[in-house]
């Protein structure tokens, strides 16, 4: 499934920044958003490959797409609840 | 989201690598929605006086200089900062050990504000259902 940009409520720029920093902000602007708000994630963490979808699948929201990219990967999330 | 088994942690030792293991650990069961125990003994203990969070503590005696150099050119945040995200973002408790504050002379007052309180050990079991991890 893919989201088009203009679905996108917000993102965080975590690139640069090293595990589990990245998560640790994730969470705080997910849990501060509305439900249904889109956030794009962007890390250059090898951390969070494994760890945000991790964590989104035991808080229940939805993980749209991983896009990777050069040095880094874009994670989509769905607020769900 | 539903809560799991607990995480414990034992923190013995006061060097920063050790005390960056930790955080990352506790930050990571905190995120998962694992209430976290820390029980701080000795020079875990010291490194938690109130200023001493943010000094060089060194590193464990297995840090040869080449890695230790690696380690602290590297952009990880600090072990004060990453237990501050975890208690944000989680329920993560820490506790003083109460004989180690009284070899050290300490009162709840020499102790940095991300300490919650002090505790005998039979107190900290009570709470460390579960395997407790010593570090």
């Amino acid at each position: 499934m893919s989201i088009a940009v203009e679905q996108i409520t917000e993102t965080l720029d975590c690139r640069g920044m090293a595990c589990p920093g990245p998560l640790m902000a994730m969470i705080g602007k997910i849990r501060q958003g509305a439900v249904g708000n889109v956030f794009e994630i962007l890390s250059s963490d090898e951390g969070s490959k494994t760890d945000i979808p991790a964590w989104v699948a035991k808080a229940g929201h939805e993980l749209v797409e991983v896009i990777p990219e050069t040095g880094y990967a874009r994670f989509i999330v769905r607020k769900t609840h | 989201m539903e809560q799991d088994e607990s995480l414990s942690l034992v923190l013995f030792s006061g060097t920063d690598d050790k005390l960056s293991a930790a955080a990352v650990l506790a930050a990571g069961a905190a995120a998962m929605g694992r209430r976290v125990n820390i029980f701080l003994q000795y020079w875990a203990l010291d490194a938690f006086r109130k200023g001493q969070p943010g000094v060089d503590h060194g590193f464990a005696p297995d840090a040869t200089p080449a890695a230790a150099e690696m380690v602290r050119a590297h952009n990880s945040a600090p072990w004060s900062e990453v237990l501050a995200q975890a208690k944000d973002i989680g329920d993560v408790d820490i506790q003083a050990c109460a004989l180690s504050m009284d070899a050290f002379k300490l009162s709840r007052d020499d102790l940095d504000p991300l300490v919650d309180g002090v505790e005998g050990v039979a107190a900290f079991m009570a709470s460390a259902t579960g395997a407790v991890v010593f570090i």
